[in-house]
């Protein structure tokens, strides 16, 4: 569960200060799907940036699960990335060099968890995005939606209370890229994983039962149907 | 994240890299081999001369004529009075703490039979040296009391020169020409080999009253005593102070030596020596880690994005620190180890071609060089670990 009050960020640049976020109010409960819609420049990655705690609000304070997590540092932010945060990038970013098995065991690896316990979770991540005959396959031997299937997969592993897809679609043709909406779906609605999608693209968006749009820094709206 | 997964991330990268990975080991390896070998050697001379040293006999002093602070043998200044036949004469009737007293006259010259000759080392020795030093015989006798005393013209000589003037057959009773003057031989040495820079297969001795005469010498060159246990040796000092003082018109123009000082001494010196080879080898070292150190920037510089993704996954400053850390720590090591085993081979290969360079490769240089080349890791992959570790995970996952 999300809770974001009056989060503003600020980036100095030179002797200018740039307002990328200005009071913004967010609350997402948990198992909801909420796209977050708006231009390049609007203010949207750093949000997504300040959700995935990768990065700290200037003012104004952000609850994950009731916990308090801008006012963290460095090391604590990642625990929390760890524990309670699956991304999935828009050029997927898995290590080339790793299995699928080993790429979506890499969040049990900083998670501390066993060898064998790693295995077998990573087994059923895989399982949960089909791609159980493709575990030990290196990600040049498979396809782009095999990829972000994997990453998505790594994203799911560590159980997370949310899972954060910038782009999830955008390196990936259309019927691929609508295999992909179409198992964030199955995952949100069956198995009540919490999902923001973060796009650029208002079609994407409305796959979501609930949409945010951001412009200039703020949320111009947001709809439920 | 545990260490062997760490260990395994680490590996895996040097693995993809081969070729780069390997040439950075080799400043390594260049390093590690250069202070094993250099560090063998010293050590080898050290271990061989001091093994001369101490084959002398720890009871063993020696006096020569002028006073030095520094230890060391050496020649003694023109201005002194020199120690003379009658000094040693003195010594050897006037302490009880003397059991033998040799006197030495070191000389060169031409060696000759017939139409060959050769130049050779001639010592004056009497019937006292073989109380102090053990030189074998191979056949006749050696220098006796009644050939000092007599200045009769006989000789000892080495193999090496028996065997170069007269071939293979018996020389004993056979004249010979040692610096223009007939000599007889009577006795021929065992064959002893090289200790302390000389060959004593190439010595000829001759009675001490005779090389005085013939390289015409006011004094000894020096004198050998022995003393009569290791107990006994500083008042053996005392001994030949007191009575040399008394008869050189109470002055100390001379110098008292022990074996176990040039012992130090030699130690002192050659110890010096390995640390200047070791300086040497370590610069390459240095070079080494340098290479380490620029590679590794490389690498985090080019797997920006990986940290990125690593950190988005939870990963905390430390984990990546590890892992970057590791992988300079190995690199330097596989190097370490290879160059143990290049620079140990070559200290023994070294050692078998040319016998005469003494190679030791001491458990020390061995510790020494690994542990060197695991700090070389360790020292010059801390900035390239710490600067992975401190990337923006923002940043790194837009690093293209």
């Amino acid at each position: 569960m999300i809770e974001i009050e009056n989060v503003s960020k600020v980036y100095k640049m030179g002797d200018s200060e740039v307002h990328a976020l200005r009071d913004v109010q967010l609350h997402v409960p948990a198992g909801a799907f909420v796209a977050i819609v708006g231009p390049s420049g609007s203010g949207k990655s750093t949000l997504m940036n300040i959700i995935g705690c990768l990065d700290t609000p200037s003012s104004g304070s952000y609850r994950l699960d009731g916990q308090l997590v801008s006012n963290m540092r460095d090391d604590a932010l990642a625990t929390v990335r760890n524990r309670k945060i699956g991304f999935v990038f828009q050029t997927f970013n898995l290590l080339p060099r790793q299995t699928a098995l080993e790429n979506v065991s890499l969040p049990l690896l900083y998670a501390g968890v066993s060898r064998r316990e790693r295995r077998e979770q990573s087994l059923a991540a895989l399982k949960r995005v089909e791609l159980t005959d493709r575990a030990l396959h290196k990600p040049a031997e498979l396809s782009g939606g095999q990829r972000q299937r994997v990453a998505i997969a790594r994203a799911l592993v560590n159980r997370p209370s949310i899972l954060l897809a910038d782009e999830p679609t955008g390196n990936l043709d259309q019927k691929v890229g609508r295999e992909i909406i179409a198992l964030f779906e199955r995952l949100n609605r069956d198995e009540g994983v919490t999902l923001i999608l973060v796009t650029h693209d208002r079609d994407l968006a409305q796959m979501a039962p609930r949409r945010v749009e951001i412009i200039d820094g703020q949320i111009v709206s947001d709809l439920t149907s | 994240m545990e260490w062997l997964e760490l260990t395994r991330a680490s590996a895996d990268s040097i693995r993809a890299n081969k070729l780069r990975s390997g040439l950075t080991t080799l400043g390594v390896v260049i390093g590690v081999a250069s202070v094993i070998l250099l560090v063998s050697i010293g050590e080898g001379m050290r271990n061989y001369l001091a093994d001369i040293f101490a084959g002398m006999g720890s009871n063993l002093l020696f006096v020569s004529s002028g006073k030095r602070d520094t230890r060391g043998a050496g020649k003694g200044l023109s201005t002194v009075r020199k120690i003379t036949l009658e000094d040693a004469q003195a010594l050897r009737q006037r302490s009880l703490n003397v059991v033998a007293v040799a006197p030495i006259v070191m000389g060169g010259g031409t060696v000759e039979h017939g139409s060959l000759s050769r130049e050779s080392l001639v010592m004056g020795v009497d019937e006292n040296m073989p109380l102090v030093r053990t030189l074998p015989l191979g056949s006749g006798r050696f220098i006796s009391a009644e050939d000092e005393d007599g200045k009769r013209r006989v000789a000892v000589i080495g193999r090496k020169v028996a065997r170069e003037l007269f071939g293979e057959r018996s020389v004993l009773g056979l004249p010979i020409k040692i610096a223009d003057a007939r000599f007889r031989i009577i006795g021929i040495m065992a064959p002893k080999g090289q200790s302390l820079g000389y060959d004593f297969d190439e010595m000829v001795y001759i009675p001490v009253s005779c090389a005085l005469d013939l390289f015409n010498l006011e004094g000894l060159t020096s004198v050998w005593i022995k003393a009569g246990n290791q107990t006994n040796l500083q008042p053996a000092i005392d001994d030949v102070r007191r009575i040399l003082k008394n008869r050189h018109n109470n002055r100390e123009d001379f110098t008292v030596v022990s074996q176990a000082d040039l012992l130090e001494t030699v130690n002192q010196i050659t110890a010096t020596m390995t640390l200047v080879l070791l300086g040497i080898a370590s610069i390459s070292l240095l070079v080494g880690g340098i290479g380490i150190m620029n590679i590794m920037l490389v690498s985090v510089r080019e797997r920006t994005r990986e940290i990125g993704v690593r950190k988005a996954l939870g990963a905390r400053r430390r984990d990546i620190l590890l892992q970057f850390l590791i992988e300079s720590v190995m690199v330097s090591l596989m190097g370490g180890l290879v160059g143990l085993a290049l620079g140990s081979l070559i200290a023994l290969g070294v050692h078998a071609a040319v016998p005469d360079i003494p190679v030791k490769i001491t458990p020390w240089s061995l510790f020494v060089a690994f542990g060197f080349s695991m700090a070389v890791g360790v020292f010059f992959g801390v900035a390239p670990a710490q600067k992975a570790a401190a990337l923006d995970p923002i940043e790194s996952l837009r690093y293209e």
